[in-house]
């Protein structure tokens, strides 16, 4: 049923319909749907498939107000080379000032560069200030820009004013790929989680992201679950596609294959490749890697013999 | 009436919990004489990991503790043992007098290596004379995370061997005596009540055979204790396993070892790496 979303942001008021026209979500029913999925066997083959398809999907992330031109030109090397054989991650993601180092270090090897942009992470600036930071990104030779909405706006019902932002930064974004962070920590609801989710969509995101990482609960399974939902339920309403990131708090293995069983069961197989599904993480890196040891050496691996983040 | 008989769960201690066996196993404990005692829990592999993982995580704060404050500890565990003494010399096997004996000498063990914790830096440690204008000083460093097989003798063995580790600021996952675990798990109930923080000591049952291996092959323990291993097959395997990331050992003790006899400092030594220091004299 490929009806017309044409007209949804004509004005406050149909968005604020639409949006609200959006079923609810059973609250317990995600919860437990999410929990069953998560006790999921995956082990042998199976896992070592799923150990590397989960680090081909890791946007390899530093945030900190600390990072410095050679913590993100170190992480570049690992994310080109995890080691081990291991294959190379999706994405590093670094602050803008530090593009230009990212996309020397990873140049020619696939790796994709993300910034996040739009006075990250709290996103309390002007419009003008959010475009700016993305078209400086942008013109630093960002491949993917990490977006946060207005939840300040998106909180208070002016849903309006979140959709007309993220329009104004796709259009700065010109080639680049447009994450838009939810941020769902902050959203309080999962019907708050699914309307921004259609929200982004509607704007034009090619990703709908989780979180932030600066803010707990950050990518819970259940929220990944209602936007992995919402993506598939966008595409068979529009034919058009876009991918999903959980970030923050995945920090083991067992947290990334939790995902990718999710991705399975309710987005499908479309969805899991690095092209619509990603990691956002720092640590879990290492951890893929060490289980990844583990399995072929027979023996547990120690963090002394992989590289600090 | 006679009340209906409450038994004891004995369950593992991991991180300063007791949980079961991840794998949901257990095994049953019997007396010398064939008796069946209790059922004791069957660790897996996984919970050798996550014993390790508990372990590495309580080394930073154990490590950093000051050698006074560890020594406290210990003192405070000898006297929680003491309070004990009477339930574990029921979970021994001996006879009561001997029983009773043997706790005391745990108790007594505790208290002379606790005595040690703020003076085995002055005796191992050392101030070198160089040729040069400069301080030159040896201390000792704990290893890290230590895995212990622990001997057959259930208490007296266990603390002969736990605390010469964790004294010197190593933390230890230890696998208790295979056909008598109970008095490893009533004195880890001592040790989670004793301000130990949790992970310090981490207690496994189950089979020796099992679970020594994947701890010898652990890349993240830096030592091994084989001293409760009979089998020489097993010792030489776990030895070799060791190997993979040069683990300091200490090899088998052949039994019937004397656990009454003096220890000596051999124990704390070997599980401790000599840090020297070059600091320039003032002018």
């Amino acid at each position: 049923m490929t009806t017309s979303l044409a007209d949804v942001a004509a004005s406050g008021a149909t968005l604020r319909a639409f949006l609200h026209g959006l079923p609810g979500v059973d609250r317990v029913g995600a919860d437990q749907r999410a929990a069953m999925l998560g006790t999921r066997s995956i082990k042998t083959t199976a896992k070592a498939r799923a150990i590397d398809l989960a680090i081909s999907m890791v946007d390899l992330t530093t945030l900190e107000g600390a990072d410095t031109r050679g913590k993100v030109r170190a992480m570049c090397v690992k994310a080109v080379r995890p080691g081990g054989g291991a294959p190379r991650v999706a994405a590093v993601c670094v602050y803008p000032d530090l593009v230009p180092v990212a996309v020397e270090a990873v140049a020619g090897s696939g790796v994709k560069v993300a910034s996040v942009a739009t006075a990250f992470p709290s996103g309390r600036s002007s419009l003008d200030v959010k475009v700016a930071d993305t078209a400086f990104a942008v013109a630093a030779g960002a491949d993917e820009i990490d977006m946060v909405i207005d939840r300040g706006a998106f909180l208070s019902g002016d849903y309006l004013k979140v959709y007309e932002e993220i329009v104004a930064v796709k259009a700065a974004c010109g080639e680049a790929h447009l994450k838009v962070i939810l941020e769902t920590g902050e959203l309080v609801t999962y019907d708050n989680v699914r309307r921004a989710s259609w929200l982004a969509m509607l704007a034009g995101a090619d990703f709908i992201k989780t979180s932030t990482g600066k803010v707990s609960p950050a990518a819970t399974l259940p929220v990944t679950l209602i936007m992995l939902e919402a993506v598939r339920d966008f595409r068979d309403r529009t034919g058009r596609q876009v991918g999903v990131k959980p970030a923050g708090g995945i920090r083991t293995t067992k947290d990334a294959i939790k995902n990718l069983v999710l991705v399975q069961e309710t987005a499908g197989a479309d969805w899991l490749t690095p092209d619509w599904f990603r990691l956002g993480a720092s640590s879990l890196l290492n951890d893929l890697l060490m289980q990844r040891e583990k399995l072929a050496t027979g023996r547990y691996a120690g963090p002394d013999y992989f590289t600090l983040d | 009436m006679s009340r209906l008989a409450v038994r004891k769960t004995y369950k593992l201690f991991i991180g300063g919990a007791f949980p079961r066996s991840e794998s949901g196993r257990s095994y049953a404990v019997t007396s010398p004489d064939g008796d069946f005692l209790a059922n004791a829990a069957r660790a897996s592999r996984k919970d050798a990991r996550d014993a390790v993982v508990a372990a590495r995580k309580a080394f930073p704060g154990w490590s950093g503790a000051t050698a006074y404050n560890r020594g406290q500890i210990l003192y405070r565990v000898a006297e929680m043992l003491e309070g004990r003494r009477a339930q574990l010399a029921g979970e021994l096997g001996l006879g009561r007098a001997e029983a009773l004996a043997s706790v005391d000498a745990a108790v007594d063990r505790l208290v002379w290596y606790a005595g040690w914790s703020d003076k085995i830096a002055a005796v191992h440690g050392t101030a070198n004379p160089v040729a040069g204008p400069y301080f030159n000083l040896s201390s000792p460093e704990p290893t890290g995370v230590v895995a212990l097989v622990a001997p057959a003798d259930p208490l007296l063995g266990l603390v002969s061997v736990v605390a010469p580790v964790i004294v010197t600021g190593n933390t230890c996952v230890v696998v208790a005596s295979e056909p008598s675990p109970l008095a490893a798990i009533t004195f880890a109930e001592v040790l989670a009540t004793s301000d130990l923080p949790g992970g310090v000591v981490n207690v496994l049952t189950g089979r020796q055979a099992e679970l020594a291996p994947w701890l010898a092959a652990h890349m993240d323990v830096n030592a091994l204790d084989l001293t409760g291993v009979t089998d020489a097959d097993l010792a030489l395997r776990c030895e070799q396993e060791a190997a993979g990331n040069l683990k300091r050992v200490l090899r088998p003790v052949p039994e019937p070892a004397d656990w009454t006899a003096d220890p000596g400092l051999t124990r704390m030594t070997r599980f401790l790496e000599t840090k020297t220091v070059w600091h320039p004299l003032g002018v």
